[in-house]
């Protein structure tokens, strides 16, 4: 492959790959490949090691297919490559599916007396190590235990410490009985001495713990946790791929914070009971994908008419219609900066990493009730399933500072009332922002309405006042535009001649495969851009660059478009859109390609090896909306 | 509570712009007594209303209100009264936005049973949109877009919500002023989802079901002798029944518990700190 390929030439160019570990365990969905793969992936983090994982629910051959993926180092990482050093395979299958990642160093884990995989043999020269997984964890109190066989296997192979998996077990067993507890210890330490007493070969790897403190989290936990941060109390959902994890953690956590999770009946219903909720006073938000946003949308123009702040996350994945619901795309854009009928002022965010999901989320909140319109939160399926380590102190609680905007209270109504004593809650002012009270505030009552209104809030087909209600509501978002900091996040040498711009999940990705162009030679300076709606202004990065290039899983270019209509000028592109996050290696390659094209719109190349691959494939028929 | 709340307290100075002899006006009269006589008071009251004739009650009515899209009224209302339980929450919508492009939100709010009411302004007809027919309309009820009739049943609203679990059922006639009002009072006070179904006729696009009809055709539970509004049974055959009309209160769960007991919902979420709240931190270390 012409990544492999690439790899070796940056090796040979003296380059050291990052010492990380590429480990897997896959199967069968229902294998409990997810609750395998997080044991591992905790263990590691608790060794104080770096954790980026990734999950493969799709398949190349045909359904069924499932894998979780661990990318580990002592250093920070923050992509997938296409290396895999130690797989435990559950079935032939998932080493077929992953053929192209193994290597002639790497470890497969297998149980060899299952007549499913009795005659497998390992293809080149990789290590193929047969270990009776089941009959081992029958010892250890049941065949149910033969993952974590496993992964005390996985532990000897990786010279990892098997006592390290032992505080994820009791997190994931220990509402179980502490027997089970003890059986699973026991099953794990089982693995491990298999390989000490029944195996002659010794393996590569060896890997260093360190006395730092991680935790561990996915994009959609991060973003429900940056909600109750933030203050938000109400939150009606519909279950959708891959947005429910939000609303799951939700629940059960946000109650013990005063609040409530409502699983509508649909996602008309979702977000008009966080539309009332937020007329109540509260903060409030939904989350869905793009097929919910779609149902949403008549509302989304309800909640900016009335003028009610509201926080809607649209964790994007695979479209249109129902698409691919388990893969990753950045689809959404051109409906989330353009969608509803009529012309609505909105204000879009984005999150371009898991600590980012917080950190948007919080932020969105605040510009949702200053500005009293409503927010789109982005995310994207590869934020949403990967769970990656940080230092604590990123989630600082300490930090989160609130700010309600023009919430009135008390004497300061009057100021608001019109001569026959009625609260104005759309009055014209000078920068848009209206004075606002909640239900059960003394003399603030008061109508709003989706029709066009005068500033009491009652309908009103009077041209002057139409006017006057417009351009307030678009007003705000132009003094939001003043008074808020809409920067890119910058990364890489600021006097690069090649400028890459990105928003989403796929800043990681390209930081990485920075690393390797500078150790090439090439300088690369990054935007990734959080602020979809307003945006900062790129005009000059743009031309200050010799080349500019626009990175987003996408077919047509959704962000390269608007960047090219807010500058007027010609950007180059590298999109995917075959439903696989970019990894570190692919795009260094494609980043160098398109740095040598001749440039122009939708020039450069996009993977077709991989669309193809995904064109061919039978995809898994896993209906998720 | 507060006696010196009028029901006039809850009339807004803008003039209603329904047709003369619109049953919603006696509707509206009857909400806004029905709320003061349980002691309610304008600052603490929401009233959500859906798209239609009867969407306009918002802008007749004073209060906090919120007009809504069309159909959605009831999953605002849910929200509003989830966010904060203080507040009495009062949905106000037509047999279209309710029954029709709104009749999934109606079976779901029904079986949530949170403590708020639920007054649909059922006239069997498509006011708004100047005459076509509704879910409610008559089989045989000719109109623009029914020529021959609609040829399909009506819902029968009752049924569906006695279905869908409901803890309190009322139908009342916007004309029967006192009877419509205690009924909706009775709505307010019961301890769920309380709905009443109020024949609201409409005078210009409905020849058929109109004040004559409902005056002469409605048989008033409250005035039978024996009727026992808690037996589901006799709700049923009540509400089943093709040849007549009821009024009053056809059914209520004696033992209904709302959706915010049942939930633990007592207080306001609209006061939050000025920062992360207490134990924020705790969230963060369930990671490592």
């Amino acid at each position: 492959m012409i990544q492999k390929a690439f790899a070796r030439a940056l090796g040979s160019l003296g380059y050291d790959m990052p010492e990380d570990l590429n480990w897997a365990v896959g199967g069968e969905a229902g294998d409990g490949i997810d609750s395998t793969g997080k044991i591992f992936a905790q263990a590691l983090s608790r060794a104080g090691r770096h954790v980026f994982t990734s999950k493969d629910f799709a398949s190349r051959i045909r359904g069924g297919y499932t894998a979780y993926k661990i990318r580990s180092s002592t250093e920070r990482i923050e992509s997938v490559v296409d290396r895999l050093d130690v797989l435990i395979a559950l079935t032939e299958r998932t080493v077929e599916e992953n053929t192209d990642e193994l290597h002639d160093d790497s470890v497969i884990i297998y149980d060899g007396e299952r007549t499913m995989m009795e005659d497998f043999e390992a293809p080149g020269e990789m290590t193929a190590l047969s270990v009776p997984l089941q009959r081992l964890a029958e010892d250890a109190g049941g065949a149910i235990m033969q993952n974590v066989v496993a992964l005390g296997t996985a532990c000897a192979v990786c010279g990892f410490d098997v006592s390290y998996l032992d505080e994820s077990l009791e997190k994931r067993f220990g509402g179980k009985g502490s027997s089970i507890v003890a059986n699973n210890k026991q099953a794990a330490r089982a693995g491990r001495d298999f390989v000490a007493e029944e195996v002659e070969a010794t393996f590569p790897y060896d890997i260093d713990t360190t006395d730092s403190d991680y935790v561990l989290l996915n994009g959609d936990e991060a973003i429900g946790m940056g909600a109750i941060a933030a203050g938000c109390r109400f939150y009606a959902g519909y279950p959708i791929t891959p947005a429910t994890n939000v609303m799951e953690y939700l629940k059960s956590r946000v109650e013990g914070f005063g609040g409530h999770v409502v699983q509508a009946e649909d996602e008309l219903s979702a977000i008009n009971m966080a539309l009332g909720a937020a007329r109540a006073g509260a903060r409030s938000m939904t989350a869905t994908s793009g097929p919910g946003i779609d149902l949403m949308a008549e509302t989304f123009g309800l909640i900016a008419t009335t003028e009610t702040p509201l926080v809607i996350c649209d964790v994007m994945r695979s479209g249109p219609s129902t698409g691919m619901p388990t893969k990753q795309e950045q689809g959404d854009l051109d409906m989330l900066l353009h969608g509803g009928h009529g012309e609505i002022p909105r204000i879009v965010v984005g999150a371009t990493t898991i600590a980012e999901c917080f950190h948007r989320t919080i932020e969105a909140f605040n510009l949702a009730e200053k500005y009293q319109t409503p927010v789109y939160l982005v995310a994207d399926l590869a934020l949403s399933v990967t769970e990656q380590t940080y230092p604590p102190e990123e989630f600082d609680m300490g930090a989160v500072e609130i700010d309600r905007g023009n919430l009135l209270q008390g004497e300061d109504i009057e100021e608001w009332t019109n001569e026959s004593d009625q609260f104005t809650p759309h009055a014209a002012t000078e920068d848009g922002i209206s004075p606002r009270t909640i239900p059960g505030t003394a003399g603030g009552a008061h109508m709003t309405t989706g029709l066009e209104h005068d500033e009491l809030g009652r309908r009103t087909e009077d041209t002057d006042i139409r006017v006057e209600q417009v351009d307030k509501r678009q007003r705000k978002v132009e003094t939001a535009i003043e008074r808020e900091e809409w920067t890119a996040r910058e990364f890489g040498d600021g006097d690069a001649d090649v400028l890459v711009l990105s928003w989403g999940s796929n800043e990681g990705a390209i930081r990485e495969a920075m690393d390797r162009l500078e150790a090439e030679g090439t300088s690369i300076r990054l935007l990734s851009v959080p602020y979809l709606s307003p945006r900062p202004d790129l005009t000059a990065a743009i031309e200050e660059a010799e080349e500019v290039i626009v990175v987003e899983c996408n077919a047509t270019g959704q962000f390269a478009d608007v960047i090219e209509h807010d500058v007027l000028a010609r950007v180059k592109r590298i999109n995917k859109y075959n439903g696989v996050r970019f990894d570190a290696d692919g795009l260094a390659t494609r980043i160098t390609e398109a740095i040598g094209s001749d440039g122009g719109s939708g020039d450069s190349s996009d993977g077709s090896d991989e669309r193809n691959e995904a064109s061919d494939a039978e995809t898994e028929q896993e209906i998720t909306t | 509570m507060s006696s010196e709340v009028r029901f006039t307290d809850f009339k807004s100075d803008a003039q209603p712009t329904w047709c003369p002899g619109c049953g919603d006006f006696g509707t509206m009269n009857g909400m806004m007594k029905a709320l003061a006589n349980s002691g309610n008071h304008p600052d603490d009251t929401f009233i959500v209303a859906g798209i239609g004739c009867s969407g306009k009650i918002g802008t007749y009515m004073h209060s906090y209100a919120l007009h809504g899209v069309h159909g959605r009224a009831l999953p605002l209302g849910i929200g509003v009264k989830a966010a904060n339980p203080d507040l009495e929450v009062m949905v106000a919508g037509g047999d279209g936005d309710g029954y029709s492009i709104g009749a999934g939100h109606f079976v779901h709010a029904v079986r949530r049973n949170l403590d708020m009411t639920y007054v649909v302004m059922d006239n069997r007809i498509y006011g708004l949109t100047k005459g076509q027919f509704s879910p409610t309309s008559r089989e045989d009820f000719e109109t623009a877009t029914s020529p021959e009739g609609p040829q399909q049943s009506p819902v029968n609203p009752l049924a569906l919500a006695l279905a869908s679990g409901a803890t309190f059922i009322g139908q009342t006639f916007s004309s029967d002023a006192q009877r419509h009002t205690e009924v909706v009072k009775q709505a307010i006070e019961h301890d769920g989802f309380g709905f009443v179904n109020v024949y609201s006729p409409c005078v210009t696009f409905n020849d058929v079901d109109t004040y004559d009809y409902f005056r002469e055709s409605l048989v008033d539970l409250g005035e039978e002798e024996g009727y026992d509004r808690t037996d589901d049974e006799a709700a049923i055959e009540r509400i089943m029944d093709a040849e007549k009309e009821h009024q009053g209160v056809i059914y209520q769960d004696p033992d209904s518990v709302s959706y915010g007991d049942e939930h633990g919902l007592e207080n306001s979420m609209a006061d939050i700190p000025e920062g992360a709240p207490e134990g924020a931190t705790d969230l963060v270390r369930e990671f490592y």
